[in-house]
This record gives C-alpha cells, structure tokens and sequence, in this order.
C-alpha cells in the first residue's frame, strides 16, 4: 500500500519535473514565439521511448509528435550509441513536429552511470532559412536547413560542424544556436531532478514507476470512452486553402474501448506549404477528442493510445515528403472542428461552434525603403506576431473573445514587438459584430492595423483562413464574421502568401469571430442587452438579430453612455 | 516601564485582525474576529486589548504599523470606484484580450474572469508614441477636454490614464492629468507613468487600474482609521507595509494603494527575515501554513527576494493565469492551495488530489465535528497522531477523530482499498509534496540549491508539516519561532521604511552611455529617497541598485546588483561581467557573440534594517521533561512510532528532544520527526536539526 503511495508521490514529481523543464525553455530562448507565446514542450520518457509525462504547454501540436519522437531517436541513433552526456537533435517534419522551424532535441538520462530514460523538449525558431516562415514554398527543400536525427553533443561535446552549418545557413545564426543551448540545458535541468528523485526513493530504474503510471492512465481513459454510448458519425469543413478551397472530412467510430478517427475523404496536396504530416494531424484530433471526453488525464503514451487517429497518405492531412509543410498549422489548427462536426452527432451538448480555429499569424519582413533614399536608422528585420479570432459558442456560455482555440499560444505585448523590429501595430482591439449570433454568441475575433517605422518598407506573409469560409454556427447559431485583409490605400491582399507593402502604407486587418450556439432568439434579454452596453454588438444587431425594442436599444445606450453595465 | 516609546503592528487578515504591541523587550499579542464593514472596529477593539494588557497608554505608542488584505479583497470581489480608463485609440480592449490564451487547455467550459472594468468604462484618445519616446501622433489638448467633459457628465470617481509606451514617454499622460485636474478637480488621476513605469502594456494598464479602482475607497478608510486613533488618543504617525517589504506613509499609501496588495504576507517574509538576521543565517526558506494556503519565500542575506509582477485574484484553481497581473515591486512569494483545511478527494486515475478546495473554518475539517464531511488534510493529521483530540487550539476545540477515519474511508479508503490510517499517509504525503515541489520549482527558477537553505516555519498548520517538508527537499535545519501566530504583525515593525523606484529604458552593452545610465540612478534614487525621507526625517538611506539584463532577443530578464560605486561608476564591461556572473548562476552557461541589454532599472531606497540581538548558540542542558507520550505515524519509515510530549511553554533555552517527538503549544504543534532533533534557542526558537 505505501509503495502505491510513492508511486502516486512520484507521479506528482514527473509532471513537476517536466514542467520545470519547459519553464527553464521559456526563460533562455531567444525565440520570441518560445519565450513570449509558449511554443514549445517537454517531456520525460521510460527506455523504449514511452513518454511518461508532459508539461503541459501553449501548443497541442506537439502533443503526439513529442509522444512519437523518442522512438525515432532511438531506432535511428542505436541503443549502442546512447552515451552520458550525448544530446539529439532533428528538425524533421515527419519525425519531429511537422515543420522544419520546430527543433526537436533529445537527451539520454543517466543514473549511477546506467542509461534509465530519456528527456525530449520541441521549440518553435523564428528563422531556419531557406524563403523565409510562410507558405510560398513548393516542397519541403525551399523551408530551409534539413537536420536529420544525429547528435548535437556526443559525451558532452558539441559537433562544432554541425554548428558551423547551422549558422551559414539561416537569417539570425546567434538566436538559433542559443536556443539549441537553451533546448539542451532544459533537459540538464530535468535529469538533475530525475536524478534526485530516483536518489530519493532509492530506485535503479523507472520501470516501476513507469507501468504504475502508464497503466493507471490507460485505465482511467478507457473507463471514459467505455461510458459513452457506441456509434459512428462524419464530420466536413471546408475552408480557404491557398488558392482553392480545401474540404477536411472525417470519420469517428467509438467502439467498446478506443475511438477511431479517420480523415479519408480529404482534399489532396497542396501545392504550397500548408500541407500537414500525419503527426500533427494525431496531434490536434486526438486534443480535440481528450478535451471533450477525458480531459483530466494527463498526456502520455497509454492516455493517447486508446485515440486512433489515420488518414490516407497523400491527402492533405497526412503528406509524405517531400511536400511543403511550413504553415501545417493553418490547416492543423481546423482539424478540432472538424472532429466536433463528428462528435456532435454523437456527444450532443459538448462541444463548441466552430471558431476561428488557426491562430491569426503573421510575419513582418522589414527593411529600408528602397522607393526613396532610406534614412541612415532604417534596418532590416523580421517580425513574427501571433494573434487570435474569437472561439466557437459552447452549448452553456459565449466565445471566448479574441483567444486562440485550439492553439494554446498567447499573444505578445504590442510594446514588446515594437521594440523587437522597426514595426507599428496601430490598432489591435476587439471587433463588434464579429461574434455569431445565437442564443450563445460566438467570441469577437478583433483588429489589427501594421505598419512601419518612417524609412521602412515591408512584405507582408499573412497565414489566415476564414476570408472565404467563416465558423458555422451550431443548432441554429449563426456564422461568425470572416476575415478581411486590405492595404490602406484600398489594394486589395490575399489571405495567405508574402506581398509587398509600400512605405507609408498599413495592413488593414479584421480577423474572423467565432459561431453562435442555438437559435438567436433564444438567447437571453439581460445577455443581448449587456453586449449592446459593451459594444459586443451594435444598435442594428441587438435589433435585427435578437429583436431588441427600440426603447431597451434606447435605454441601454443612454446608461453605456454613463458608463454603465449590465450584470 | 521603559521610557522607550512603545510600537504597535496590525494586520487585517481574511479571518483575524492580529495585534502586536512591543515596548523595550517586551511583546503582547491579540487576535480579533476581522470586522469586514468597518475594518477600523477590530482594529481599535485589539489596540485596546493590547493596551490593557501591557499598561501601555496611547501617548506611549510612537508608531503604528499597519498592513491588511483590504485591497487584495476589493480587486478579488471586484468592489471599488466608479473608474474610467483613458487609453491610446485602438488600443481599448487591452485588459480584456490578456494574453488572448487559456489558462486551462482542456476545459472546453473556460470562462476568463471578468476586467476590472467593462468596455463602455473605457475611453481613447487619438494620440501615439512611439517605442523610443518619439511622438508619432501628438495628442490635441482639445481632444482631452472633450473627453473630460464627457467623464464629468458620466460622473467617474477615479480615472486611470495608460497610454502606449508612456514608460518612454510620459508627456500624453501629464497632459491628461492636467487637464482632468483642471475640468474635474474632485476626480482621483492614475497615472500608468507613475504608478508602475514598466514596458508590456496588459501589466502596466491593468496595475493602474487597479490603483484607481481601489484609490477612493482605501483612502476614506486609511482617513477614518487615523480619525478613530485620533480620538482616542493616539497622536503618533501611522505607516504601512507595502508588498515590496517596506513600510510608507499613509499619504502615499493614500496614493498608491495598489501598493498595499499583498501587504500581510509581505510582514511575514520581513518577519522570517529578522529571526535569519538573529541567527545569522544567510539562505533561508520561509514556510507559512495556514487553512486555505502555504505560502513559501526564499531569503537571501536577510532579505527576501523581490519580483516586479504578481498575479492576484487568481479564479480557477490557483491556475497561473487565471488572476491579474500587477506589476509593482513585491516580496515573491509562490502561494499554494494547501493548508489544514484543504480537501482530499480520489481523482479518475486513482490518484489523491489535496485542495485547492478548501473546508475553510465553516464546516470545517470533518474532525471540527461541525457537519463538515469530507476529508482535508486536519483529517490526516489527527489520523496519523500529528494532533491531540482533546487538546487542540489550547484545548477550545475538540477534535472527533472517529469522523475523520469515516471521512477518509468513505471518500478515499473505500476506492483505494486503504484502511483510514493509509489513506492519511497518503493525504499528508500528497500535500507534502505539492508544497515541496513549489518549493523546488521556485528554487531552480532562481539558480538555488535548497540543501544549502534553513527553513523557518510558521502560522498554524507549518509546524504540522515542516519536519517531513525538510526531509523531502533535502534540508538539514530549521527553526520555529516563537509568536509564530501573529508573524506577519511582528514583521511589520522588523521592516524598514523603503520605496522601490522603476523605470523601464532599452540600453545595449554596445550602445552603452555612462552619462544616461548615471542619470537615470539619480533621478531614480531621489525618487525613491522622497518616499523615504517623508517617513523618517533623519535617519540614513541607504540605496540599492538594480538593473534587468538579457541577450539582446530574449524575453527574459533577470535582475542584476550593483553597489552604489558600480551604479555611479558605471561602465559597459562591470554590466556584461556582473550579468555574465549572474546568468551562469541562474542558467548553467553563458551564450557567445551576444549582444546583452538592459532594459529595467530600479533605486530601492531604505532605512538601515531593524538592529539584531544575535542569538547565541545554546549550551545543550540535558533533554528535556516530557508530557506524556504520543503514537504518531512517521512517513519517512513509513510507520508508526512512539515519542515524547513536550510542553513549549516549559521547554527551556538548551534542553533537547530527540526525534520522533511532538512539541505542543496553544496555537500549534511542532512535529519532530524520527530523523531530527530540537534544541530550544535562547530567544524561543525551536532549532531543529538532522540528527
């Protein structure tokens, strides 16, 4: 009985472990998407390369990716190779995380001089080379530096080679090597501790530990899915894609003790770089699944395993290489919706609208105008932001305005990016109106206005979906607003690619809400009369879609006026 | 009597109103029930008592100390002014949109706590400055009486005016407040400049807000509270602690209440400060266990370490994120959902989970015998022989022990198939560890190995916990000090008069300008020393230098010391050695061909620290006479085991206890595990070491 409770108490350490870890990550990288938006992720593994826990970060992505990287790392180093001190490193798409700017690096953990498990961390790097982070590319090669599977550092030392190419080969070779630093000292400080538990608790070996933990969490998991009733359901999305629609389609059967969700029916390749590795693709369906059905559990190899997740290679949910992959999230971050399009049928009253679902990214290339003598401060730069649309209705509350779903990423402060490179974020505040109506409203998707810094002229990457095919409503909600983008003279841009924006000129921005839950109508007086008071709404929508009366629309704005608001 | 004048502290906590009232040696202490619609009642009721009990008259008091939670509630329950911000148009929905991410990425029913203020509340100007300073859109003063006109007619209390990179650039929000002064004098003005000069606008516009908010009402009631000391006799000037450690004057108290958030836990790391200075211990970890929360603190040469942002308010779960942020000079503390009074419950895995849940004083734990049915960690306690039935709270409260076995067995035992005593391990082992790693995170967070670091625990449920807490971090001594119930009050008057000034302004090492950097130390001290010589007139300020260092691209900066020489003498080679110094601590290794930035600097100006009677070492004098004696469980041998009972208020200075054993006193008990042994130092405290 009491070595049940230690296994409970290291269980604890673990999760306490990994998320040191990740904290470690965030307080050296260089990255601004690590260390401001939290893309990134750890996590601890037995031998074979079971993960045992992981923290719990901004990005779902990496969740079946980080579960499935270590094996690789094992069968493609040799267990006869794995030494004390070696650190591995890869930033391959379909081994990895599914795009070339996430580093995946992984350390064997020794104990007493005996190998006993293995610690893995991901971050997502601003720069790798090659065109640049955006979705121009027309297979994998053009998305930068290739690094297979191989050792960083062998017994401690680092292969100077290997540094001397990296640095040759992308846009800010300082940045990148120190976060390579930074990925390699966050598993130091995991093993420090791993070593120190085992000290503790006087074990050898994770094995014990190991099976408590992974057997307790298949456990608890199938109990979850063996409580829901068995049945199948499909679910379709279309959205933009790059220059023609794209329709995700999928099929989830619940049966006895695992759910099997399969993307057959798909769209092909694409010929840009939003083509998605069937590691990500596990990775956001089985979130989207956890979220409704077992959201306690913690992530590792037995809670992940009862979600399977397929799709047939060459569909543009699962893209062999070497297919261009850069901007899998755009793509990635629609697949949850997808999913609940399924699960609604079978799960009534869980899960939410559709929402904007990718995150609203995108990255800034700055450099001295070229039209006109540039004054002698202008400087090249880039300048990554990340951002976010409102999120789908739920069946008992609104959106959530402006907060990314499924991304898990948070935003930068504009003062911070606008120390980061000569760029103007002139506007970036909630959009009315945004938000599907319904008897809960879809989440406000907001504004965003980017310009330069006098002296400066940019090409613009935008990564956006929605502009064509906005989040539908659910049991008669309505659809949230899509997204626009134009320059400020009125030229027209697109919702995905680099383009090029004059001096003087900004990026006019509406990034899309989310949809509405149920009919309108149902919703209630003191909520409608609350988002007009606010500003969530305008005049003609509390009265056209949720027939307010003229003289509460009247009332209500007299009292916003004075500022005040309704509970 | 000593002529010396006497001090009083006080501290308005959630439940109680401590009271300490020192003269020469001497210490009285009260705890009052906190009267919630007029905070000012208990605090006169317990000056009273203390007064009575010392003989102390109100013209023999020189000083009053005040700290209390009063703020903290008022931004928790949301009750302040009418307040308005005055923001940089398209920029209005900053403290709505937070870090537009979830705190929680499973739940698919998270609701954001709502913002200090709703929308309608908020009000732009067309106005921008840019990130250097440069104005890239001057501000019209006719926009601004518009606008003020506007707020006159809606009839705000109190406005708070953050404007984009006014950290760089205050002259947009001078003007606000000029003219607002001038349109409605009667209105109270933040200003986000002055109030927390920090680059990242969410913190800096939300820590503003908050001191609007909460201006108005702190200010009638520090007013009332001098007016009631005033009436019956007490003419000596009233301070407060602030959560940076300090204490200020009720005037700028008065201005910056926001300030006061977090003020009472603040005394108690000030408190634990002063036993280190006594014993010369120079890495101390402080432990405070209470009901609902354990708060823990790393003190260096006795000093606790300081933070520039916090969180408070925190709505799910005491989930990172979840609460606010503010960004002002505090003691860092990391506070966890574990106390006595923390529930357990069995989670789908199987799993205990303790807290944070709390059964709070009403039901209270199942043992309080008040119809409270589940099991918290006071259940576990008095399971495993940690607490006496019959004589808890000095005897006031009678434990049932028969109902915390039921409570165990049904709600864990029965699931775990664990008999009442496991199940209590189980319940302490897991509480332990959660306090322990938030220990060990917020330690290699700092670049800290804690087998270095003395412990010093207190508040009701610590020394419950301390012994075992020592044995899972690796910590060889720790102390328990007497008063240990009323801490953060006496830390009060152990804590010097100190105002922390900021300023966020980028520097390059590479771009480095001594004439700039000397400056802004200047500007910054006489800043800071304003504060402080409003408070004391003659005393010494001394001044400490600061400054934030990173890698020119990193998010993260960490703080860097320099003495008063380096700070006047500066140079852009001491910067990059000093930061080089401290990054190596903190991170294990430097990063080559870098360039290094700074990007905050900071003047904390202070009296000279309380004086310290240095405690000598104790002759050992035999063991000490026990009580009776006591079964009680032991998790590291994970059995049970007999000791000694020892009365606290008969233990003398050098007696000794070997290990297992409990020492008792009226407001708690000190377990000693089989691992450790006490020895009673010459100032009361419990020294507690490995054996």
């Amino acid at each position: 009985m009491t070595s049940t409770i230690s296994n409970q108490v290291m269980w604890n350490r673990l999760i306490s472990v990994v998320e040191e870890q990740a904290q470690a990550l965030v307080r050296t990288a260089f990255s601004t998407s690590v260390r401001e938006a939290g893309d990134l992720s750890a996590g601890v593994y037995d031998m074979k390369g079971n993960m045992l826990a992981q923290a719990v970060t901004g990005t779902p992505g990496h969740v079946n990716a980080m579960a499935d990287a270590v094996a690789h790392f094992i069968r493609e180093i040799g267990e006869e190779n794995i030494f004390e001190q070696d650190v591995y490193i890869t930033n391959d798409p379909w081994k990895g995380t599914g795009h070339r700017h996430d580093i995946t690096v992984v350390s064997p953990a020794f104990h007493h001089g005996k190998h006993v498990g293995f610690f893995g961390c991901t971050a997502h790097i601003t720069d790798i080379g090659g065109r640049g982070f955006g979705a121009d590319a027309n297979d994998v090669f053009e998305e930068g530096l290739a690094i297979p599977i191989m050792k960083f550092a062998e017994r401690g030392d680092v292969d100077k080679t290997l540094v001397k190419i990296i640095r040759e080969n992308v846009r800010e070779p300082d940045q990148l090597v120190g976060d390579v630093y930074a990925l390699a000292t966050c598993n130091e400080v995991g093993q420090r501790r791993l070593v120190e538990m085992m000290t503790e608790f006087n074990l050898s070996a994770l094995d014990d530990v190991a099976t408590f933990i992974l057997e307790n969490s298949r456990r608890a998991t199938i109990e979850r899915i063996a409580a829901l009733t068995n049945g199948t359901a499909t679910g379709e999305m279309t959205i933009d894609g790059f220059d023609k629609p794209i329709t995700l389609k999928v099929r989830l059967d619940i049966e006895n003790e695992r759910i099997v969700c399969d993307f057959d029916g798909s769209s092909g390749l694409d010929k840009k770089g939003i083509n998605v590795p069937l590691v990500y693709t596990k990775a956001y369906a089985c979130y989207a699944l956890k979220c409704a059905i077992a959201p306690e559990i913690p992530n590792n190899a037995a809670s992940l395993a009862p979600f399977e997740i397929s799709a047939p290679e060459g569909s543009i949910v699962n893209a062999p290489p070497p297919a261009p992959v850069a901007l899998r999230h755009v793509i990635g971050h629609m697949l949850p919706d997808t999913v609940y399009d399924a699960l609604d049928k079978l799960l009534p009253e869980t899960v939410p609208a559709e929402g904007a679902g990718s995150l609203c990214n995108f990255q800034v290339s700055l450099r001295p105008r070229m039209d006109a003598p540039a004054p002698p401060h202008a400087r090249r730069s880039e300048v990554l932001t990340f951002n976010s649309g409102g999120a789908g209705a739920r069946p008992a509350y609104d959106g959530l305005n402006a907060t990314a779903f499924p991304s898990g990423v948070m935003t930068m402060p504009v003062e911070a990016t606008e120390h980061a490179g000569p760029v103007i974020i002139w506007r970036k505040e909630l959009r009315p109106d945004s938000g599907g109506a319904g008897a809960h409203r879809g989440g406000l998707g907001q504004f965003m206005e980017v310009g330069a810094v006098e002296g400066h002229e940019f090409d613009f990457s935008a990564m956006f979906d929605r502009v064509n095919h906005p989040a539908r409503g659910r049991r008669g909600g309505l659809s949230g607003a899509p997204t626009t983008i134009a320059r400020s003279d009125g030229e027209p841009m697109r919702g995905k690619g680099k383009q090029f924006v004059p001096h003087g000129e900004k990026v006019m921005l509406a990034f899309p809400g989310g949809a509405g839950y149920g009919e309108p109508k149902n919703r209630d007086t003191a909520s409608v009369k609350r988002d007009l008071a606010r500003g969530y709404i305008s005049a003609e929508t509390a009265r056209n879609e949720y027939a307010l009366s003229e003289s509460d629309i009247e009332s209500v704005l007299a009292g916003a006026k004075n500022g005040e608001d309704i509970k | 009597m000593s002529d010396q004048p006497a001090r009083i502290g006080v501290d308005i906590g959630g439940t109680f109103t401590d009271v300490v009232l020192e003269i020469g040696e001497k210490r009285f202490s009260t705890k009052v029930l906190t009267t919630y619609s007029a905070p000012e009642d208990a605090i006169l009721d317990g000056i009273e008592q203390v007064c009575g009990k010392s003989g102390v008259t109100p013209a023999q008091v020189g000083r009053i100390v005040h700290g209390t939670t009063l703020a903290t509630n008022a931004l928790i329950e949301r009750r302040g002014a009418k307040t308005a911000l005055i923001t940089t148009q398209g920029f209005r929905d900053v403290i709505e949109m937070r870090t537009e991410s979830r705190f929680e990425q499973y739940d698919l029913n998270l609701v954001m706590p709502e913002p200090l203020l709703p929308r309608q509340r908020r009000y732009t100007l067309n106005e921008r400055v840019g990130a250097s300073g440069d104005v890239l859109i001057p501000l019209e003063r006719s926009d601004v009486e518009a606008l003020a006109d506007t707020l006159k007619a809606a009839g705000y209390e109190s406005i708070a005016v953050g404007l984009l990179h006014s950290y760089a650039n205050p002259d947009h929000e001078q003007m606000v407040r000029d003219v607002l002064a001038a349109k409605m004098p009667d209105a109270l003005v933040s200003l986000s400049s002055e109030v927390s000069p920090q680059m990242r606008e969410y913190e800096r516009f939300n820590t503003t807000i908050a001191n609007a908010f909460i201006q108005p009402l702190m200010k009638t009631y520090l007013d009332r509270l001098l007016g009631r000391l005033q009436t019956v006799g007490f003419d000596c000037p009233v301070f407060l602690m602030h959560s940076g450690g300090g204490v200020i004057s009720i005037t700028d108290a008065a201005a910056f209440p926001v300030r006061l958030v977090e003020s009472g836990p603040a005394g108690g790391a000030v408190f634990a400060a002063n036993i280190a200075a006594q014993h010369g211990l120079d890495k101390v970890l402080s432990f405070d266990m209470g009901g609902t929360t354990a708060k823990i603190c790393l003190i260096k040469n006795y000093t606790p370490k300081t933070a520039r942002v916090f969180e408070v308010a925190r709505s799910y779960r005491f989930k990172k994120g979840s609460g606010m942020p503010i960004s002002i000079p505090v003691i860092d503390m990391v506070e966890i959902g574990a106390g006595g009074g923390s529930i357990a419950h069995v989670d789908s895995m199987r799993q205990i989970r303790v807290g944070p849940e709390s059964a709070g004083s009403e039901p209270g734990p199942a043992c309080y015998g008040r119809s409270g049915e589940r099991p918290a960690v006071t259940d576990a306690d008095l399971i495993l022989g940690k607490l006496d039935a019959n004589n808890f709270a000095g005897g006031s409260i009678t434990l049932y022990p028969e109902a915390s076995e039921k409570a165990l067995t049904t709600h864990l035992g029965a699931t775990l198939d664990m008999d009442a005593e496991t199940t209590a391990f189980g319940v302490a082992e897991v509480v332990d560890e959660n306090m322990a790693n938030a220990a060990r995170v917020h330690a290699v967070e700092n670049g800290e190995d804690l087998s270095e670091y003395t412990m010093i625990a207190f508040g009701g449920a610590a020394p419950l916990h301390a012994g075992r807490l020592c044995e899972k971090l690796g910590i060889d001594r720790m102390l328990v000090p007497p008063g240990a119930g009323v801490g953060s009050a006496i830390g009060f008057l152990r804590a010097p008069f100190s105002f922390e000034a900021t300023r966020s302004i980028y520097m390059r090492l590479s771009e480095f300008n001594a004439e700039t950097a000397g400056g802004l130390f200047r500007d910054l001290e006489n800043e800071a020393s304003s504060f402080v010589r409003s408070c004391d007139a003659d005393s010494d300020i001394l001044a400490e230098h600061k400054v934030y260092m990173r890698y020119t691209g990193q998010g993260w900066e960490i703080p860097v010391t320099l003495t008063a020489a380096q700070a006047k003498e500066s140079n852009a080679e001491t910067y990059a050695r000093l930061f080089e110094e401290n990054y190596i601590a903190l991170f294990g290794r430097a990063v080559e061909g870098l360039d290094v930035e700074i990007t905050v600097w900071a003047v904390n100006a202070t009296t000279p620290p309380a004086p310290v009677n240095p405690v000598a070492q104790a002759d050992t004098k035999g063991a000490a006479t026990a009580d009776g004696k006591r079964s009680l469980f032991d998790p590291a041998l994970g059995k049970r085991v007999e000791g000694p009972i020892i009365q606290r208020d008969t233990y003398e200075t050098g007696q000794t206890v070997n290990g297992p054993a409990v020492i008792v006193e009226e407001e708690t008990t000190i377990i000693l595990p089989t691992s450790r042994t006490a020895i009673r130092a010459a100032d009361g405290c419990i020294d507690i070491r490995k054996a």
